[in-house]
C-alpha cells in the first residue's frame, strides 16, 4: 500500500476562539502506482489533506502511513525529509522558483532532499516532458503550459513514490490541460509513482479509474 | 545545488538591490582599507621603520625637541656640542661601560651632525654630516639609492629628492646657505651639488647635506676662541694651556674675511688645508647605531648621566608622541570607518528584511519541496554572508586599487612613499568581522524564513 490513512482528524481554530474540524477520516487508502482522481467542493479540505499528507501540515491525530512510514510521528526536520525524497508535489500556481532556471528548478528539488543533484536525470525529465531545448529558460520565459511541465519534472526529480497533484490543471487553457494530465499520469505510470490528484473538474476526474468525493470519506463534526 | 549556490541565485534575482547594497560595504571597507593604509604610511614615516638610529646624542633639553631636529628637520637644536663628544667622550663612555678595548665593538656606528643653516632657494634645512651617512641604512633595511657622487670635498653637497624636484637643481647645481643666527645672512660659500638622493619618504628627501668639513669652514660658522675653551671645560673636558693656546694661534691664523675676498670660484674646494682645530668644531647630534639594543639603552643611561649631551632612543620618543596624538586620530579615523560599515551592515539588514514579506511564497515552496527550517534560515543567512563578504572583498580590492592609483600622485605631490601594495595586518580582521557582521544582520530575517507557515504562505 503506497497510501493509507487511518482515523485523521485536523481542525482550525477561528478568531473567534471556534474550534472547526476540517478533516475527519477514518479510512483512506491509495495502492501501489494506483492513481486517484480527489473531487470535492471548495473549501472541503482537499488542500489540508494533501498538506497533512505532505507533513506540509501536522494532523491532530491519526495516522498517516506512506511506504510503511507513518508521517505523523515523525519530527518536522523527519517529515521535510521524507517529504523531499518520497513525495512529489504539483501545485495549482506552478510555484516555479523564478529566480531559478527551468533545470535548476528540478535540481532544486533533489538538492533539498541532501542528495547530490543528478543534472542527467534532471535533464533527462525535462526532455520527457518535451522541454529539453527551454533548460536554461527562467519561468518568466516560459508559457503556462511550459511551467506547469517544468513543475511536474521538478516533483518526478526524487523519483518519489507518490505524487500530489492539487488541481494542476486549473491554471492552463484547454489544451494545455489534457496535455498536462496525459503527462502527469504517463510519467507515473513509467515510474510506478501512486497519484493523488485533486481537481474540482469533472471532466479531469473522467479520466480515471478511480475517482474519490472527498465528502464520502471525510465527515468532519459539527464546529464545538 | 548548494545553500550558498541558491542564496546567489535570489540575490541575482533582485541584482539592483543587491549590487546596491553590496556596493555599500564595498565603499565602507575601502574607507577601512584607506585609513589602514594612512595608518601603515604614518606608522612607516613616523617609527622605527623611518629611523635606522638607536641613538641620538644632542644638546640637554627637550627630548622631543631635539629627535624633532634631528631626524624629522624640524626646528634648530637649541645648542650644540663640542666635537670632542664625539671623538673622545662617547667612545671613552662606550669602553669603560662594556670593559671593551674597542668602542667599535659596541657602537656600529657614530656620524656627527651640524644643523642651523637653509638653503637661499626654497629655505630647505641644511644638514652638515660625513659621506658615510649616506653608506649607512636611513631605515630599517633601508639604504640610500643616489645619482651621483657622495659629497666627499668641503664644498660638495647631496640633496634630497624633494629638493631636486622644487628647486630644479642637479648634479653640478650650485647654491649658497643662508646662516642660521639671529642676523641671517647669506653665506658667500658655494656648495656644489654632486650628487641627489632617491626619493625615501622621510625627511631626508627635503634636506640639503654638505660636506661637514665644508660646513665648519663656513665664515662665522667657528667659534670664538674664548667661548669655544670655556664651553670644553663646561662639558668636562681638560684643556690644557697648550691646547687653550693652540685653539687661539689657529683662529688668529684663519682669516676669514681675507679668505672670503678672493671667493671659492674656480679653486679646489681642498678646504682642509685650513685645518679648524677639533676643539673649535661643534656638532648639533651624533647618530649612533648601537650592535644591540641593551648596549643602546646602557650607553643612553651613561651619558644621560655623566655629561651635558643627552642621549635618546627617537624611536621611544616619537612613538610616544604617536600615542599621544596620531594614535588617537588614528583610533578615531577607525572608528568613524567602521561607523560607515555598521551603517552598510545595516543596510543590509534592511534590504533583507524587507524583501522576506515578498518572499514569503518562494520560502513556502522550498520548505514544500522539502527544505527544512534550518535550510531556508541558512539560505537567507548566506545571502547576507554573500552581501557582507562580497561586498568586503570588492571593498578591498576597490581599497587597494585606491592606493595604486594615488600613490605616485601622493609622492610626486608630498614626497610620501606609499607602498600600494602594503598590507596590513588589522585587514585580515576585517574578515571575521564581515562574517560577524553577516550573522548578526542575516539573524532576523533568516528568524522569518525559518518560521515561515507554509501552508499559509501557498494558500496566500
Amino acid at each position: 500500500m503506497s497510501l493509507s490513512i487511518r482515523n485523521l482528524k485536523k481542525s482550525y481554530v477561528e478568531p473567534g476562539g471556534r474550534r472547526l474540524q476540517i478533516l475527519n477520516v477514518d479510512s483512506f487508502d491509495i495502492a501501489d502506482a494506483e492513481q486517484v482522481a480527489l473531487i470535492g467542493s471548495s473549501g472541503g479540505g482537499k488542500t489540508t489533506l494533501l498538506n497533512v499528507i505532505a507533513g506540509v501540515t501536522t494532523a491532530d491525530s491519526g495516522q498517516v502511513v506512506i511506504d510503511g512510514t507513518d508521517v505523523t510521528k515523525l519530527p518536522e526536520a523527519g517529515r521535510d525529509r521524507f517529504r523531499a525524497l518520497r513525495i512529489g508535489y504539483v501545485f495549482q500556481t506552478f510555484n516555479l522558483l523564478p529566480a531559478f532556471t527551468a533545470l535548476e528548478n528540478v535540481l532544486l528539488g533533489m538538492s533539498f532532499g541532501g542528495r547530490k543533484a543528478d543534472r542527467p536525470h534532471a535533464r533527462e525529465l525535462l526532455k520527457r516532458v518535451g522541454l529539453e531545448h527551454r533548460l536554461n529558460h527562467r519561468p518568466t520565459k516560459l508559457s503556462v503550459g511550459e511551467q506547469q511541465r517544468v513543475a511536474v519534472a521538478r516533483a518526478l526529480a526524487n523519483r518519489p513514490s507518490l505524487l500530489l497533484a492539487d488541481e494542476p490543471t486549473a491554471n492552463v487553457d484547454t489544451a494545455n490541460q489534457d496535455n498536462i494530465l496525459k503527462l502527469i499520469r504517463e510519467a507515473c505510470t513509467e515510474n510506478g509513482v501512486s497519484l493523488m490528484l485533486v481537481t474540482h473538474s469533472t471532466d479531469v476526474a473522467s479520466q480515471f479509474d478511480r475517482i474519490e468525493k472527498l465528502s464520502d470519506f471525510n465527515r468532519p463534526e459539527a464546529a464545538e | 545545488m548548494n545553500l550558498l549556490a541558491i542564496a546567489f541565485k535570489s540575490l541575482k534575482q533582485r541584482a539592483l538591490s543587491s549590487s546596491l547594497t553590496a556596493l555599500s560595504v564595498a565603499l565602507g571597507i575601502m574607507l577601512v582599507v584607506s585609513v589602514l593604509v594612512i595608518k601603515s604610511v604614518v606608522d612607516d614615516t613616523f617609527t622605527q621603520r623611518s629611523v635606522g638610529v638607536s641613538l641620538l646624542v644632542g644638546p640637554r633639553g627637550s627630548d622631543l625637541g631635539n629627535v624633532l631636529s634631528a631626524v624629522y628637520r624640524i626646528g634648530k637644536p637649541s645648542e650644540n656640542l663640542p666635537w670632542r663628544v664625539l671623538t673622545e667622550d662617547l667612545p671613552d663612555r662606550t669602553m669603560r661601560l662594556a670593559g671593551v678595548k674597542d668602542p667599535s665593538d659596541i657602537i656600529e656606528w657614530a656620524i656627527p651632525m651640524t644643523m642651523g643653516d637653509v638653503t637661499e632657494e626654497g629655505t630647505f634645512p641644511v644638514v652638515g654630516t660625513t659621506p658615510k651617512y649616506f653608506k649607512v641604512e636611513y631605515a630599517s633595511g633601508q639604504k640610500f639609492r643616489k645619482k651621483g657622487e657622495l659629497p666627499v670635498n668641503p664644498f660638495d653637497a647631496m640633496i634630497g629628492s624633494r629638493v631636486a624636484r622644487e628647486n630644479g637643481w642637479d648634479v653640478g647645481s650650485q647654491f649658497s646657505l643662508i646662516h642660521g643666527g639671529a642676523d641671517g645672512h647669506v653665506h658667500d660659500e658655494k656648495f656644489t651639488i654632486t650628487g641627489v638622493l632617491a626619493p625615501t619618504g622621510t625627511a631626508n628627501d627635503g634636506t640639503v647635506f654638505v660636506n661637514i668639513e665644508g660646513f665648519f669652514l663656513i665664515s662665522g660658522h667657528e667659534k670664538p676662541p674664548e667661548e669655544a675653551i670655556q664651553r670644553l671645560k663646561d662639558f668636562g673636558f681638560e684643556v690644557s694651556a697648550a691646547q687653550e693656546a693652540a685653539i687661539r694661534e689657529a683662529t688668529s691664523g684663519h682669516d676669514h674675511a681675507a679668505h672670503d675676498d678672493h671667493g671659492h670660484e674656480g679653486h679646489d674646494h681642498g678646504h682642509a688645508h685650513h685645518g679648524i682645530p677639533d676643539d673649535l668644531k661643534e656638532v648639533s647630534f651624533i647618530l649612533v647605531r648601537t650592535k644591540t639594543s641593551l648596549a643602546s639603552i646602557m650607553l643612553a643611561a651613561e651619558i644621560n648621566e655623566g655629561m651635558r649631551a643627552q642621549a635618546v632612543n627617537p624611536i621611544q620618543v616619537i612613538s610616544k608622541l604617536m600615542k599621544l596624538f596620531v594614535g588617537n586620530t588614528q583610533k578615531l579615523l577607525l572608528f568613524l570607518t567602521g561607523l560607515i560599515v555598521v551603517v552598510a551592515g545595516i543596510g543590509i539588514f534592511v534590504s533583507i528584511y524587507n524583501s522576506m514579506s515578498d518572499r514569503k511564497r518562494e520560502i513556502a515552496i522550498m520548505r514544500a519541496l522539502g527544505a527544512s527550517r534550518v535550510t531556508v534560515f541558512s539560505i537567507i543567512l548566506g545571502e547576507s554572508l554573500l552581501l557582507c563578504v562580497g561586498g568586503g572583498t570588492l571593498g578591498l580590492l576597490m581599497g587597494h586599487g585606491l592606493v595604486v592609483i594615488a600613490a605616485p600622485l601622493v609622492e610626486s605631490q608630498a614626497g610620501i612613499i606609499v607602498n600600494p601594495w602594503s598590507f596590513d595586518a588589522m585587514e585580515l580582521v576585517l574578515f571575521p568581522i564581515l562574517i560577524g557582521m553577516a550573522t548578526l544582520v542575516g539573524f532576523l530575517p533568516g528568524l522569518t524564513a525559518y518560521r515561515t507557515d507554509v501552508a499559509d504562505a501557498l494558500s496566500d
